[in-house]
């Protein structure tokens, strides 16, 4: 013991430790403001759009939603159409990607073998990270003329003379157009959907998988009977989240969807969507009406997404809750 | 007994498993079909016009020959800005809900919003950052597109940061607390420092997620022909360039664009293997 | 069977031996060594809640100064709970509640505007599980001291020395001080640990199960480096190890369901308990 043991405590001087507890308060206070910062920023958001989108609302009014007008020159505008295109190509795109995230997911969970985990993950997740517009830029160059002189004539033959839904496939064979951009907004959302699947999927305990799998059933009848009731929950919010994604992705839809003002019943044929048109066409509204009715698009594009994620986290937040209760 | 019936039954179950399980096996090939076809497409189209210049010349008007450095610059000032406005906000706002605000209303309230934050649209912060920057200065600006970044910037980090700080186990905040550590000095020397690969993690997939980021800045930092640090003017940045030239009708810029996304592509890939490879997984910490 | 007493309240009925305790001032209870011991530490109808639960019940009781008490007692009967109540590290967490008093040398802890950070710098406590922090080892121990001193290099170094020493931790990584802390084995990493709350020098050392998640070896270590400091520190021990307690301390107490049942010198109340449920417990009847 090379030192003299002493019983008391060191002395502090008392204004350092003053300053001490004083930045205390200060530290605390800064990491409150920044949490406090994004509020503000989204009631900032809000307030924005709201401002911006009046002048067209108040012109308007209800039948800004239902009008299928959009002409700058004679400055009547109404949100029908991108409206619908954001709503179908979402909906396809979900319809599409649901059933393979979901086999992706299976596959993931129940099938693979331990090693090939990790880099079939990684590269779903690899998926993810590509920024859209290359999604977008391959769709048009390489993807469209592809569907265009293969896929889409044999489709319109031999689809597009059905009753009543053969008017979906009908058209000329231009590659672009509402199904077009499903298809890559799909594929766009298959990692998302397919990564919380996984997730909710290995959520489920095993003694329920080993009780079931005791009994005699096969991979598929676990799953069917015992991964999916528990986790259903935790899958429509991965699909919400996905839905979520679709309804805003700009750059991969403005790319493929032809930006046509056109209502049309055919899939194949040119529309918009609400990001597509903001892309297009918000640098270049000159009169301030143009503008507002562009920022109301925005506007009830924020809405949509907001109510989807509300959802999505509501029942992801469910389950949580559940499990929290079964262990 | 196992009667005839039975194993038929059996059969049919088998059969039913089979066809679900190479169903599955199907979904994933149709996935990451697509992963090599883009990747396939990319570097089949792009190689060919990666070269010296590509790096060391400007955007170049149509018809001549030119590269994309000012784009490259470009998108590098945007990404710094954008983290540099977006990350410690981030990272105090997570701070805040891992260690202050536990179990709050506040921070329920905090986090939830953030989450609308990270997947409102981001064509819609291009508006907002339009309407309430670009207009007041009266034209478009680096500060502007990095301020729309920032914006996607700071819930990823808020996110992983709160995600981070959570895994560190609160013996380690009373250890050093029943040593006399004032709370600051408990966080930033204790807490920090066990979270700090985890916090990295996230600035890192952050910037991954907005150098490919393009509707913000559409009506943001534009686009710039030329050479340019002043940030209070427009600024050239890779993913405009590569849609307005993708979009044009001239040969040399489509080329370019090609070779644009090329670059971004396999920059933002190799930045996500680098952070799963070297960087811990969240869950291995647990 | 308990000889009936005379009774006085509802409350007495249950705890008779408070009620006895409530009447004086707590004082550390008569061992056979001649000598008064003074208290270092005193509580006076201390209570405890976790949010609406109540943990601890109107708890008086008197911690002698360089001695070793251990608190004993099955599971959730509020023996880490009581301990955590004399640095206050409960007061990390916003609906942990203590009220009554809790007399360190004179001054009640409990009170408004104590500083915890100067209060904690007294008042040392080790962990069930150890706790190096992702540093070096040197770095370890010095974090603690430069909290509150500035030393110079030399005096830093031949501080940490003598923290390693004194935790009988020096001559096994002497080699390696600029390693990372978390590399060490368990048993070494609660050293560490301990090495690291006596560098600051505390007047009182809380020792919460430090020894749980170790293997015998270096439960015995621990074992005799508590014997060592007692010297110099007051040691306050929470152990479920009945032997473990029987081996270490010089008085011992007996909690149950957030109660002091029984408080004495370690070798009568293991010898002679007074309380029947004293003696269930150390006889292993239940917990």
């Amino acid at each position: 013991m090379s030192e003299q043991f002493i019983t008391s405590i060191p002395s502090v001087s008392p204004r350092n430790h003053n300053h001490v507890t004083w930045f205390d308060s200060l530290f605390a206070g800064a990491a409150w403001f920044a949490a406090a910062t994004v509020l503000i920023v989204i009631g900032a958001i809000l307030f924005v759009l709201i401002q911006g989108a009046l002048p067209a609302l108040y012109k308007f009014g209800p039948g800004f939603i239902s009008s299928a007008h959009w002409n700058p020159v004679t400055e009547n505008f109404g949100a029908r159409v991108p409206i619908y295109g954001t709503l179908i190509t979402s909906m396809l795109a979900m319809l599409i990607a649901m059933p393979v995230s979901f086999g992706i997911a299976l596959f993931i969970t129940e099938l693979c073998p331990r090693w090939l985990k990790r880099p079939i993950g990684i590269a779903v997740e690899l998926l993810a990270a590509i920024p859209s517009i290359i999604y977008g830029m391959w769709g048009l160059f390489v993807f469209a003329p592809l569907f265009a002189d293969h896929a889409q004539p044999w489709i319109t033959e031999h689809f597009g003379t059905l009753p009543i839904v053969g008017v979906l496939f009908t058209g000329p064979p231009l590659g672009i157009g509402l199904f077009t951009a499903s298809l890559i907004l799909a594929i766009m959302v298959i990692p998302f959907i397919s990564a919380i699947m996984r997730d909710v999927f290995e959520a489920t305990p095993r003694v329920l998988k080993e009780s079931a799998y005791g009994l005699g059933s096969t991979t598929w009848e676990v799953v069917r009977h015992v991964v999916l009731p528990y986790t259903k929950i935790g899958v429509i919010g991965g699909v919400m989240v996905g839905l979520g994604r679709a309804l805003g992705e700009t750059m991969a839809v403005t790319f493929v969807i032809g930006n046509a003002h056109k209502l049309s019943n055919s899939l194949f044929m040119p529309g918009n969507t609400i990001s597509s048109t903001l892309a297009n066409e918000f640098t270049e509204a000159v009169n301030p009406i143009y503008t507002s009715s562009l920022i109301s698009l925005g506007l009830i594009l924020f809405l949509i997404s907001f109510i989807v994620l509300a959802v999505a986290r509501a029942l992801l937040l469910r389950l949580q809750a559940n499990e929290g209760l079964s262990t | 007994m196992i009667t005839a019936t039975d194993l038929y039954l059996y059969r049919k179950r088998r059969l039913v498993n089979m066809a679900s399980l190479t169903l599955s096996m199907l979904a994933t090939l149709f996935g990451l079909l697509w992963l090599a076809w883009l990747l396939w497409t990319l570097v089949t189209q792009g190689i060919q016009y990666v070269n010296w210049d590509l790096f060391t010349q400007t955007t170049p008007p149509p018809g001549e020959s030119g590269g994309l450095s000012n784009a490259i610059a470009g998108s590098l000032i945007l990404i710094v800005l954008g983290v540099i406005i977006g990350a410690p906000i981030g990272i105090f706002a997570g701070t805040y809900l891992s260690e202050f605000g536990r179990g709050t209303r506040f921070a329920a309230i905090v986090r939830f919003v953030s989450d609308v934050l990270l997947s409102s649209p981001s064509i819609i912060l291009g508006v907002f950052v339009y309407q309430v920057v670009v207009i007041h200065m009266g034209h478009f600006s680096a500060y502007a597109g990095g301020l729309a970044l920032a914006l996607i910037v700071l819930p990823i980090v808020l996110r992983t940061t709160e995600d981070m700080l959570r895994l560190v186990p609160d013996r380690m905040r009373e250890a050093a607390a029943a040593l006399g550590a004032p709370r600051w000095k408990v966080i930033v020397s204790i807490v920090y420092r066990a979270a700090r690969s985890g916090i990295l993690t996230g600035i890192l997939l952050a910037v991954a997620r907005v150098s490919g980021e393009t509707a913000p800045l559409l009506f943001t930092a534009l686009n710039n022909q030329f050479s340019s640090t002043n940030l209070s003017q427009p600024i050239a940045n890779l993913p405009v360039v590569i849609f307005q030239f993708a979009m044009s009708p001239y040969d040399d810029w489509q080329h370019l664009a090609w070779a644009g996304a090329l670059l971004i592509t396999f920059g933002i890939l190799l930045l996500n293997i680098i952070v799963r490879v070297f960087l811990p997984e969240p869950e291995r910490q647990r | 069977m308990k000889e009936p007493v005379i009774q006085i309240n509802l409350d007495d009925l249950e705890q008779p031996d408070t009620a006895r305790l409530k009447a004086q001032e707590p004082h550390v209870p008569a061992s056979d060594d001649t000598e008064e011991i003074p208290s270092k530490i005193i509580l006076r109808g201390l209570n405890f809640h976790y949010g609406k639960s109540q943990a601890l019940f109107d708890i008086n009781l008197a911690i002698p100064e360089h001695q070793v008490t251990a608190f004993i007692g099955p599971s959730g009967c509020g023996k880490s709970t009581l301990l955590r109540c004399f640095n206050r590290i409960y007061a990390l967490y916003p609906k942990h509640r203590a009220s009554g008093e809790v007399i360190l040398d004179g001054d009640n802890i409990l009170a408004r505007g104590v500083d915890l950070n100067l209060l904690r710098a007294r008042v040392g406590m080790v962990f069930q599980s150890p706790t190096p922090f992702p540093m070096s080892i040197y770095n370890n121990i010095a974090y603690g001291i430069r909290l509150y001193e500035r030393l110079s290099r030399a005096s830093m170094d031949r501080r940490v020395t003598w923290a390693l020493k004194k935790a009988a931790l020096w001559n096994e990584i002497k080699d390696k001080l600029h390693h990372s802390g978390t590399a060490l084995s368990g048993g070494q990493q609660q050293r560490l640990c301990i090495a690291r709350a006596i560098a600051i020098k505390p007047e009182v050392l809380l020792l919460d199960e430090p020894a749980s998640a170790l293997d015998p070896i270096s439960t015995l270590k621990i074992e005799k480096l508590i014997d060592e400091l007692k010297h110099d520190y007051t040691i306050v021990i929470v152990t479920h190890n009945m032997q473990q307690a029987a081996r270490v301390s010089d008085y011992t107490a007996f909690m149950y369901l957030g109660k002091l049942i029984e408080f004495g010198a370690t070798r009568l109340l293991f010898t002679n308990p007074a309380e029947k449920q004293t003696e269930d417990y150390i006889t292993g009847r239940y917990g």
